[in-house]
């Protein structure tokens, strides 16, 4: 044990875990990928019961992926189907136990566009490239979207079963496939982010670690030669700019902190930088996608100076055009009030409010509590309120309410 | 000082379920009870021990020498690897082994290196 342990990069293990799950997925082709996630927890399970004694060794990376190579060996030894990967698996040069970091990100792009190809169920694409690209384990996905462990595990040995079944090569798609293949990841990214930063009532800390996944995968996908879109940048523009706001939504009670009472100078000025640069690079050409204007509206919001209402009104009208959801909708209507006043925000709320997709949502009964004050009703207000308070919302929301209505009900 | 063994027994299957994350957390709180038995000045060694190879060892009846392959199998219970830690008495050497998180994997053996 040497008395100099260096300290572990946070989240090496994840992080590890998923180049390793895509380099070994490359090998045994992705019809074994179970068995690639086996091999490579092993490997850490192997370096967890060994390391608490000899210390970490100077190369974590290399000394888990040659563990995974000899275990790999093992296996292929013993199982008749796989003899003809073992030439393979020999092949892996001391290269690959080493250093490689631009291999690494190939390996892991290609591996992404595995887990979502469109074959795969959609509600599976996003659990599995979390799992196998992120190194995130099933209580922490299941945690991080509110979902029960069963359902995630379930999920994906359902998305395992038909990836075996097609076999997909391991690749970036060729170009006659690529539109769609990317839309799907592009989708599965924005789904990943959203529902992460979004999600009621998930844990803070684990929401936060699968947002920083997707940012860091939508970079790789953006970036990549063969992938540089205007529509990826997009996607990357927006996930930017929304995780660049993230250290400053709560105080430091974990209070949620709106918009305007946020301390600007705690956003993330090199994650607001790359999401401009991503926003620039996505206007060369002429397509205006679901994500451009997403980012664009993101964008508005933190450009400094007074907010310009109107042109973000303007956006949202665009996205009602491509994107007609009642969530879109609600957040037109709060832009609307903005620019016209709370009573127009509120006839507009009002018109989607029975949407029985809206049900349970309180990020409705919210607005329409905030529009009521706002238009001096604090009858109405209160009362919106409290119907948002018998909805589920994350545990900083609920204070949050809370203290609107204790207000309201001083005022009156 | 008196010289003490912790047997680090556990079962190996135990571990499958930890996530990655899970298995670093778990990584840096072996490590900091390492750090701080070391800075006390406590800490002698410590050694994993390999699963697999292992030999159960006898003398036949007929004076040789007979090797058997161990339990070492992944299902079942194995030594893992062990510490030697100085501290004056048993209750001292427990108290420093209370802390070792190994105790949420498996179990210890505590024993005195008997140096007579």
């Amino acid at each position: 044990m040497s008395p100099e342990v260096p300290q572990l990069v946070d989240h090496l293990f994840r992080r590890e875990a998923g180049r390793m799950v895509a380099a070994l997925t490359r090998v045994l082709g992705a019809e074994n990928l179970s068995l690639a996630e086996d091999v490579v927890q092993e490997s850490l399970v192997q370096a967890l019961r060994t390391w608490p004694f000899r210390g970490v060794p100077e190369n974590p990376g290399g000394w888990l992926m040659q563990v995974a190579k000899n275990r790999a060996l093992d296996l292929l030894r013993r199982e008749a189907s796989l003899a003809r990967k073992e030439e393979a698996i020999r092949g892996w040069s001391a290269a690959l136990v080493a250093d490689d970091p631009e291999g690494a990100m190939d390996d892991q792009l290609r591996m992404i566009f595995i887990c979502c190809q469109p074959a795969v169920p959609r509600e599976a694409r996003v659990a599995l490239t979390l799992k196998t690209v992120g190194g995130f384990g099933v209580p922490e996905i299941a945690r991080a979207y509110l979902a029960k462990e069963a359902t995630i595990a379930q999920r994906l040995v359902r998305a395992k079963r038909k990836i075996q079944e097609i076999r997909p090569p391991f690749e970036v798609p060729p170009p006659a496939e690529l539109p769609a293949a990317l839309d799907s990841v592009l989708e599965a990214l924005y789904l990943m982010f959203n529902e992460g930063y979004a999600a009621a009532a998930g844990e803070e800390l684990v929401r936060q670690e699968v947002c920083a996944e997707a940012v860091r995968l939508v970079r790789l996908v953006a970036e990549h030669p063969a992938l540089d879109v205007p529509k990826a940048h997009a996607l990357a523009a927006l996930l930017l700019l929304q995780a660049a706001r993230n250290p400053a939504r709560v105080d430091p009670e974990g209070n949620l902190l709106l918009l305007c009472e946020q301390d600007r100078s705690l956003w993330d000025q090199p994650k607001l930088a790359a999401g401009f640069h991503h926003l620039d690079r996505a206007a060369r050409g002429p397509e205006l996608s679901v994500y451009h204007l997403e980012a664009a509206i993101a964008a508005c919001h933190v450009t400094p100076g007074e907010t310009d209402w109107p042109y973000i009104l303007d956006l949202y009208g665009d996205l009602l055009a491509l994107k007609p959801t009642p969530v879109v909708a609600l957040n037109r209507a709060v832009a609307l009030a903005m620019v016209e006043g709370p009573a127009a925000g509120i006839r507009a709320v009002e018109e989607i409010r029975g949407d029985p997709a809206l049900a349970g949502y309180y990020p409705l009964p919210v607005t329409l509590g905030e529009l009521y004050a706002r238009a001096g009703d604090t009858k109405k207000a209160a009362a919106r309120f409290r119907e948002a308070l018998g909805m589920e919302s994350p545990e900083p929301v609920r204070r949050r309410i809370q203290e609107r209505v204790r207000g309201l009900e001083l005022v009156r | 000082m008196a010289k003490f063994a912790l047997l680090l027994h556990e079962n190996p299957r135990d571990f499958q379920n930890l996530t990655p994350e899970q298995m670093q957390v778990m990584l840096g709180r072996y490590r900091a009870w390492g750090q701080k038995v070391r800075e006390a000045g406590q800490m002698v060694g410590g050694h994993k021990l390999k699963d697999e190879g292992g030999r159960h060892m006898r003398r036949n009846g007929d004076g040789g020498v007979h090797a058997t392959d161990g339990p070492y199998t992944e299902a079942k219970e194995v030594l893992g690897g062990l510490y030697v830690i100085e501290a004056g008495d048993y209750r001292e050497a427990e108290e420093i082994a209370q802390g070792c998180p190994h105790l949420d994997n498996g179990w210890i053996e505590l024993r005195q290196i008997d140096e007579m």
